[in-house]
């Protein structure tokens, strides 16, 4: 969608211009502090942050067994700390159980791995249905699981926040784990579909 | 009695329509930026905490609440924390301090836990089976409608957290926290299509039922 130029200002954009210029004036908000936040989290934390503990997991068994018992220390040691992401708890996929990550309430993410959530993961269809009829949400994502794979859904309550493990794809072998960290996508890491395989690396 | 926010299992809300992953920006609009890093800012103030700001987002009509965008609705909750906490009647010389953008960096990349000093011991193992509370508050609260009523088992402890519904109030203070597991069926009947949901749930949210 494109604006044109001429189009009148929004009336949120308005309200929130209005908002900030109050309390700049009033001395409550720096703006430079304001542009740190957003840059921040358009390019400094974001999924490339998961898929970064993801491929390291892949790889390393031992890493793997301490991110699977202390999520929290394992992600902190690769320097990934902060808002969001202060008590981790790491939820393996196996051949026989696949897991799924929502916040029914609001919109719980795990900040420091993942960045902020997709819209849809706040929107108010996936935060109903992960829980009741998660197939059909995995469906609606093109994932569709063999009858007999368990599903986990992790309801995001509390401060702990949910980082799945996505099963490394077959014939990733010989990949190395900056190689398999592009297979690493985000929606893999909150459980809505499979990590990407060889064949389809973008 | 349930928000507009306790969205878990309710039907009719149509498909999610995720837009694709390699094209999905972080913000949609400039607003939305600003309006993201205008609640974190004031958030660093210490005027209210994490449970209040929820809180203030889910007290509005239903309506509005489920029309909203996600950035709307943090703006709806913008209003209300800050009119009930005066903050356009504070000087900022009564402020400690405003953050600037190295404060902030600080602030982000350090986080705030909520785990919290053991006060009494644990009343729930692993494997004990718990009923949760039928909750009829106004007020906050971290126990879905959905597994109200509903018996599960206690997965694992996760130690004591800051309690929500009482931080909310603006009382910090630590209860134990579980992750409760609920089978499919318990929750959603025999056609289930989870085989297992697990909820973190605060220990004043349950009922033992160990015999």
């Amino acid at each position: 969608m494109s604006h044109d130029h001429t189009d009148p200002p929004s009336e949120l954009t308005l309200k929130v211009k209005a908002l900030e210029s109050l309390l700049v004036e009033k001395g409550l908000v720096n703006p430079e502090t304001l542009d740190t936040i957003i840059e921040t989290y358009e390019s400094q934390v974001g999924p490339r942050n998961g898929a970064h503990v993801v491929a390291k997991a892949w790889v390393d068994d031992d890493f793997k067994s301490a991110l699977l018992a202390d999520a929290t220390a394992a992600v902190a040691s690769l320097g990934y700390t902060g808002r969001q992401g202060e008590h981790l708890k790491v939820v393996e996929n196996t051949a026989d159980t696949h897991n799924l990550v929502v916040c029914t309430l609001c919109s719980c993410y795990p900040w420091t791995v993942l960045g902020l959530p997709p819209v849809w993961y706040k929107s108010a269809p996936y935060r109903a249905r992960a829980v009741s009829e998660p197939r059909k949400v995995l469906a609606e994502f093109g994932t569709v699981l063999p009858e007999e794979t368990r599903i986990k859904v992790w309801d995001s309550t509390s401060e702990m926040r949910y980082l799945v493990l996505p099963l490394r794809p077959a014939g990733t072998d010989e990949l190395s784990e900056e190689q398999l960290r592009d297979l690493v996508t985000r929606n893999s890491m909150i459980g809505v579909e499979q990590a990407k395989t060889v064949a389809s690396r973008g | 009695m349930k928000g507009a926010h306790d969205l878990g299992g309710r039907y009719g809300l149509g498909a999610i329509n995720a837009e694709p992953e390699a094209e999905e920006p972080v913000f949609h609009a400039e607003w939305e930026r600003r309006a993201f890093a205008l609640t974190l800012a004031l958030g660093m103030l210490g005027r209210w905490n994490i449970d209040e700001a929820r809180y203030a987002r889910e007290r509005q009509h239903p309506v509005s609440y489920l029309e909203n965008s996600y950035y709307e609705n943090w703006l709806a909750g913008l209003d209300n924390l800050l009119t009930e906490k005066e903050l356009l009647a504070i000087s900022s010389d009564l402020l400690d301090r405003i953050p600037d953008a190295e404060d902030a960096k600080k602030i982000l990349f350090s986080g705030g836990p909520t785990l919290m000093d053991d006060v009494a011991s644990p009343r729930f193992v692993a494997g004990d089976k718990v009923r949760v509370k039928k909750i009829q508050t106004l007020g906050h609260t971290r126990a879905p409608g959905y597994v109200q009523g509903v018996i599960g088992t206690i997965a694992e402890h996760y130690g004591t957290h800051v309690f929500p519904d009482a931080n909310a109030q603006g009382q910090r203070r630590g209860e134990h926290l579980y992750s409760v597991a609920f089978s499919g069926c318990e929750l959603w009947g025999e056609e289930a299509e989870a085989n297992e949901v697990l909820v973190d749930l605060w220990e004043p949210y349950l009922e033992d039922l160990t015999p």
